[in-house]
C-alpha cells in the first residue's frame, strides 16, 4: 500500500492543480496577514474560507482523481497487489497531497509572520488540523461516491450536492428547525444534529478553541455549556475521527466487491 | 497434458445482462489460445474474471492449480495487456516502467531488447499524456512482456499498431511460446488467429460454443478460412 500511496502522491503533487491550490492559500493567507496584521482575526477569516473551500476542493479532486485514474487502476488490479491496498493507497495519496497544499500554503506565510513567537500558535494548529480532517473526510466520501457510480456526471452531481447540503443547506434547515420547534427543549437534538455534519463540527471545534462566544452560534454555545471547552474539543475531535474512519471503511468494503 | 487455467461452471451477470452462463474451460500450458466471439459475448469478462478484476457469482477458477477467489499473490504469474491503454498522465514512460517493476517486486526482463524492438527508446523520457495511441500500445506491450510471467493474457494486443510493430509482436509471441509461456489472446483480426492460434475458443452468449484447433474449426463448419467459419456460426445463431 505504501508504494501505491507514494506513486499517487507524487503523481498528484506534480499536477498543476496542486500548485494552484497551494498558491491560492499562500496568496490568501499572506494578503490577510499583511492587511490585518492580527493573527487571531486572520485565523477566523481563514476558518470561514477553509470550512467551505476544503470540502469543495477535496470532493471535486476526489471524484476527478478516481475517474481519471480508472484505466490505471485497472492496470494496478492486474498486478499482484491486494485490492484494498490499491484503493486505500490512492485515497491516502490524494488526501495527503491536498493536505500538504493546505499545510504549506497556510504554514509558510504564518511562519514568516512569526507564528511560533505568537500566543496564537495552538489556534493556528487547530485550524490546520481541522482543515486536514475535512480533506480526509471529503476525499473519502467523494472516492466512495465515485466507486459506487460508474457514470461520471452522476458522481460529480452527487458529490457537489453533498457538499452543498453540508456546507450551505444543512445550516438553513438547522436554523429553520430551531425556529419551528422553539417551544421545545432543543439542546440534545441540536447537539446531535451538529455532530452529523463534519463541517458544523469543525466550526465548533475551531471556535471552542478560539473561545469566541460571539461567533459560536447556538450549537457552539450549547456544546460548550454541555461539555465544557476541553471535553467539547475532545469529543468533537473523536467524532471527526469517526467521520474519517467510516467512509474509509466503506471504501474498503465497496472496492472489495466491485467489478472492473 | 497440464492445465494452466481451469474454469468450471462460471456465472456472471451485470444487472439483468447475463454475460457468462456456465463457462467450463481449461487452458493448456505452453500454447496460444485465442478467445473469439462477437462483441459483448463475454471475452473480456472472462479474462477479467481470471485476473480477479470481475468477481463471478458462482463457479471456480484455478490458476496453476490454486483457487483464485479472494487471492492476489497468484497474479505474479500473469501478465495482462488491457484493451485500453491509459496511464497516469504525469509520469514518463521510464517512471511508469520503474513503478510497475517496483510494484511487482520482480526485476524487469529483456527490457532494453523490447524497448529497441518497438522503437520506444526516444519516448522513455516523455510524459505518457503526450504519446500517440500506437505508442501507448507499445508501452502497454513492453509492460506486459517485461516480467517473464508464465501466463500472458493479451486483450486486443494489435490495437493501433503499425505493420512493423505488428510483425515484431507476432515474432515475440512465438518466441515466448517456444520458451514455454502460455498465451490467452482475444482479437478481432482473423489473420492473427490463423498465424498464431494453437487453439480457438469461441464464446457465444456466455457459453463455450466451440473449442479446438484452427483446422478443426474450418472442418467442422466446412469453410476455407476462419473468417467465413466464424461468420457462419454468427449467422446460424442469428447474432448479426
Amino acid at each position: 500500500m505504501l508504494k501505491i500511496l507514494k506513486y499517487s502522491f507524487f503523481d498528484l503533487i506534480r499536477s498543476k492543480w496542486s500548485y494552484v491550490y497551494f498558491f491560492f492559500y499562500l496568496v490568501i493567507s499572506s494578503s490577510l496577514l499583511y492587511l490585518s496584521g492580527d493573527i487571531s482575526k486572520v485565523i477566523i477569516s481563514l476558518m470561514n474560507i477553509i470550512l467551505i473551500l476544503v470540502p469543495l476542493i477535496a470532493s471535486i479532486f476526489g471524484v476527478m482523481y478516481y475517474y481519471n485514474s480508472r484505466e490505471f487502476t485497472e492496470l494496478l488490479l492486474a498486478q499482484p497487489i491486494k485490492r484494498t491496498n490499491i484503493f486505500l493507497g490512492q485515497y491516502i495519496g490524494l488526501a495527503v497531497s491536498l493536505s500538504s497544499s493546505l499545510l504549506f500554503g497556510l504554514g509558510i506565510p504564518f511562519l514568516v509572520f512569526g507564528i511560533f513567537r505568537s500566543s496564537e500558535i495552538w489556534n493556528f494548529i487547530i485550524l490546520i488540523v481541522t482543515g486536514i480532517f475535512l480533506t480526509f473526510i471529503f476525499s473519502a466520501i467523494s472516492f466512495l461516491v465515485a466507486l459506487k457510480n460508474e457514470n461520471r456526471l452522476k458522481g460529480f452531481g452527487i458529490v457537489i450536492f453533498l457538499w452543498m447540503f453540508m456546507a450551505i443547506i444543512y445550516d438553513g434547515l438547522f436554523l429553520l428547525s430551531l425556529i419551528v420547534f422553539k417551544e421545545y427543549p432543543l439542546e440534545t437534538i441540536s447537539l446531535i444534529l451538529s455532530m452529523l455534519n463534519p463541517i458544523d463540527l469543525s466550526r465548533i471545534l475551531i471556535l471552542l478553541k478560539l473561545d469566541i462566544s460571539a461567533l459560536m452560534g447556538y450549537t457552539g454555545a450549547v456544546f460548550r455549556k454541555f461539555f465544557g471547552t476541553d471535553t467539547g474539543l475532545l469529543l468533537s475531535t473523536l467524532i471527526l475521527i469517526m467521520w474519517t474512519v467510516l467512509p474509509v471503511w466503506a471504501i474498503v468494503r465497496v472496492s472489495g466487491r466491485k467489478n472492473f | 497434458m497440464s492445465h494452466i487455467i481451469q474454469i468450471a461452471n462460471l456465472y456472471k451477470s451485470f444487472g439483468k445482462t447475463k454475460v457468462l452462463q456456465g463457462i467450463d474451460l481449461n487452458f493448456e500450458a505452453s500454447k496460444i489460445s485465442v478467445v473469439l466471439g462477437p462483441n459483448g459475448s463475454g471475452k473480456t469478462t472472462l479474462i477479467k474474471s481470471i485476473l480477479g478484476m470481475v468477481i463471478p457469482e458462482s463457479g471456480s477458477i484455478k490458476v496453476m492449480g490454486t483457487e483464485i477467489q479472494n487471492q492476489w499473490a497468484y497474479r505474479a504469474n500473469i501478465s495482462y495487456l488491457p484493451q485500453i491503454a491509459n496511464f497516469p498522465a504525469n509520469l514518463t514512460v521510464q517512471e511508469l516502467v520503474n513503478m510497475i517493476t517496483d510494484l511487482r517486486g520482480k526485476a524487469a526482463h529483456e527490457e532494453s531488447d523490447l524497448i529497441n524492438d518497438f522503437g520506444l527508446g526516444p519516448f522513455m523520457k516523455i510524459r505518457l499524456t503526450n504519446l500517440s495511441g500506437g505508442t501507448k500500445q507499445k508501452v502497454n506491450i513492453l509492460l506486459a512482456f517485461m516480467y517473464d510471467s508464465p501466463i500472458m493474457m493479451l486483450d486486443e494486443p494489435t490495437n493501433g499498431l503499425d505493420p512493423v510493430a505488428l510483425i515484431r509482436l507476432k515474432a515475440l509471441i512465438n518466441r515466448k511460446k517456444a520458451e514455454g509461456k502460455s498465451f490467452l489472446i482475444t482479437t478481432h483480426i482473423m489473420q492473427l488467429v490463423e498465424e498464431l492460434a494453437d487453439e480457438i475458443v469461441f464464446i457465444l452468449e456466455g457459453l463455450v460454443y466451440f473449442k479446438g484447433t484452427v483446422d478443426s474449426l474450418k472442418k467442422t463448419f466446412d469453410e476455407p478460412n476462419i473468417e467465413k467459419a466464424i461468420a457462419k456460426i454468427l449467422l446460424k445463431n442469428n447474432v448479426v
